[in-house]
């Protein structure tokens, strides 16, 4: 199954030379229940940034 | 009573302008020149260029807004700066020529005590021959997405593609910088990725063949150097991150590419390698290169000084160091602070608008000696946060006294964030949240990487999409200058 994510690289292309996910990893990327999690994380992230930024 | 003159209505100059006019109050005078009659959110017109958002979705009119807030909006274009006055007058001026109110095409003078130049860009099309007009427009070979218009434009020629490919015919799609010297390259990735998804759901991605060409010597670089990422208990380049997006999807890329020449259905670039090649296209979506909107300033007996003011490329001189000379003597120190003009301390710049000291990505050439490199990223956050400290400097000196800014805004001290969507659906679509910081590399403070590894980050999911809905509706909400609207950070 973990093969149909990478079927479309062809080697010794540039596309062959990085990493592609796989389907655990698209699968958490749309998981609502994860995605609230890491959507509280990015926001946190962010709210972090702005305070550092501020002069 | 001071009076402060913003040219520019757009993220620097909306921003300096709303806050200036709320500190100040109505003991003072706030004045926005801008020629555009309407405030538009720029980052989704991505989402116009593709169809899911209309143009009155990220727009909306200035007048109102600054009617409400007491601001004196004057719909006009600056045309030149008069800093020293005039002969029997040392009132500083600007020249402003009305593009609406019912008085175009008329002049008048502009007296200021502090000037802000929040301009933004000159989309400079015909820097690349066949991507303009050649009346410095958008030409008819290639679609944008810089303005509203144009992505309403970029929608309707991206619909006829899809209607073709459905059809079975085969099309090309090209998207990325029209020019070797271009920025934003952000824009290009995120429309690049957004119309991919619309072939997906359209049922038709295997009939297009998706090219990104761009003038980058790596992707992921940004106009920014690239960046590095923790993540998996690694610390990647955005090299990895970006080239895996780009892989996922199947979309193939040119890289160091200096587009030479657009015509119908084809363009000729030249790359860092000194080779030159052609690319056929059925659509595309090239961004123009940036430079300055073209102001001149004279000096008190009517001399031209624009020199003094203005770098070549037309955008603003500040507090930067011009002469920093070559890449390996870069410091973070190079970056503008307080964004104050050295010659006229009353005239300050913020966004765009500014003349960085040199791009932040390692300077390349073709063989030829051609310049092929990113010239560097103003984004929205940063182009608030500096038309914030620019307003909070010039209240500081009006109601404090105050002789020198009293606020600052480096690039090379803030950070940024930027979410990338793929798609619009709350459900289907995903977006690449990225934060860097600072946004400057500053190898002194940050050895090796140049950056906070904590603080500069990327992730993709539905959370990220979500961000960019919200902020979305936060910053127009903000913009328009609604309840609470202070409370939502730059």
């Amino acid at each position: 199954m973990a093969h149909e994510h990478v079927k479309h690289i062809d080697p010794y292309t540039p596309q062959s030379g990085t990493m592609v996910p796989l389907g655990f990893q698209k699968f958490l990327r749309t998981c609502v229940l994860w995605q609230l999690i890491r959507f509280i994380a990015i926001n946190i992230k962010m709210t972090i940034l702005i305070l550092k930024s501020h002069h | 009573m001071a009076r402060v003159v913003i040219m520019g209505g757009g993220v620097a100059g909306h921003t300096a302008a709303s806050f200036a006019k709320k500190w100040l109050g109505n003991e003072h005078e706030v004045v926005v020149v801008t020629p555009n009659s309407q405030w538009n959110w720029i980052p989704s017109n991505i989402w116009v260029g593709v169809g899911q958002m209309k143009k009155e979705d990220v727009v909306f009119p200035l007048a109102p807004v600054y009617e409400k807030a007491g601001i004196d909006y004057r719909q006009a274009k600056a045309v030149s700066i008069h800093p020293e006055g005039k002969e029997g007058s040392d009132q500083p001026y600007i020249t402003i020529e009305y593009t609406g109110q019912g008085k175009q095409g008329q002049s008048e003078e502009l007296g200021y005590d502090y000037l802000i130049n929040a301009t933004g860009p000159k989309l400079n099309f015909d820097a690349t021959p066949g991507l303009g007009d050649g009346n410095g427009q958008l030409g008819a070979h290639t679609v944008s997405v810089c303005t509203a218009d144009h992505a309403v434009h970029a929608s309707h020629e991206l619909k006829a593609v899809i209607e073709k490919l459905k059809k079975g015919e085969k099309q090309v799609i090209l998207i990325g910088m029209g020019h070797g010297m271009c920025t934003c390259q952000g824009a290009a990735f995120e429309y690049i990725f957004n119309i991919e998804h619309e072939l997906r759901q359209a049922g038709v991605r295997d009939k297009a063949e998706i090219i990104f060409i761009t003038n980058e010597s790596f992707l992921g670089d940004f106009g920014m150097g690239g960046m590095h990422i923790k993540m998996g208990g690694y610390v990647a380049s955005s090299k990895i991150f970006a080239e895996s997006l780009y892989a996922e999807r199947d979309i193939e890329w040119i890289l160091g590419a200096h587009v030479t020449r657009v015509e119908e259905g084809k363009v000729t670039y030249k790359t860092l390698d000194g080779d030159t090649d052609e690319q056929e296209f059925d659509f595309a979506m090239l961004i123009p290169p940036f430079a300055g909107v073209g102001f001149k300033a004279y000096d008190k007996a009517g001399g031209e000084i624009t020199d003094k003011l203005f770098a070549p490329n037309g955008f603003m001189k500040v507090d930067a160091k011009y002469d920093a000379g070559a890449y390996e003597n870069w410091k973070a120190s190079d970056w503008p602070r307080t964004l104050q003009n050295p010659d006229y301390k009353n005239i300050f710049a913020a966004g765009i608008a500014f003349a960085p000291p040199h791009t932040i990505s390692k300077p390349m050439q073709a063989p030829d000696g051609t310049p092929i490199t990113p010239t560097p990223p103003r984004t929205g956050m940063p182009s608030a946060m500096m038309g914030k400290a620019v307003a909070a400097s010039i209240c500081d000196m009006i109601k404090e006294g105050a002789t020198e800014p009293t606020h600052t805004a480096s690039m090379a001290e803030m950070g940024a964030a930027c979410v990338a969507s793929a798609g619009k659906g709350l459900l289907s679509g995903t977006a690449a949240a990225m934060t860097v910081f600072p946004i400057v590399p500053d190898f002194e403070t940050y050895p090796g990487t140049g950056r906070d590894i904590h603080g500069t980050t990327g992730e993709i999911g539905l959370a990220a999409h979500w961000v960019k809905h919200i902020l979305h509706h936060l910053f127009i909400w903000k913009a328009k200058l609604r309840p609470g609207w202070t409370l939502i950070p730059e």
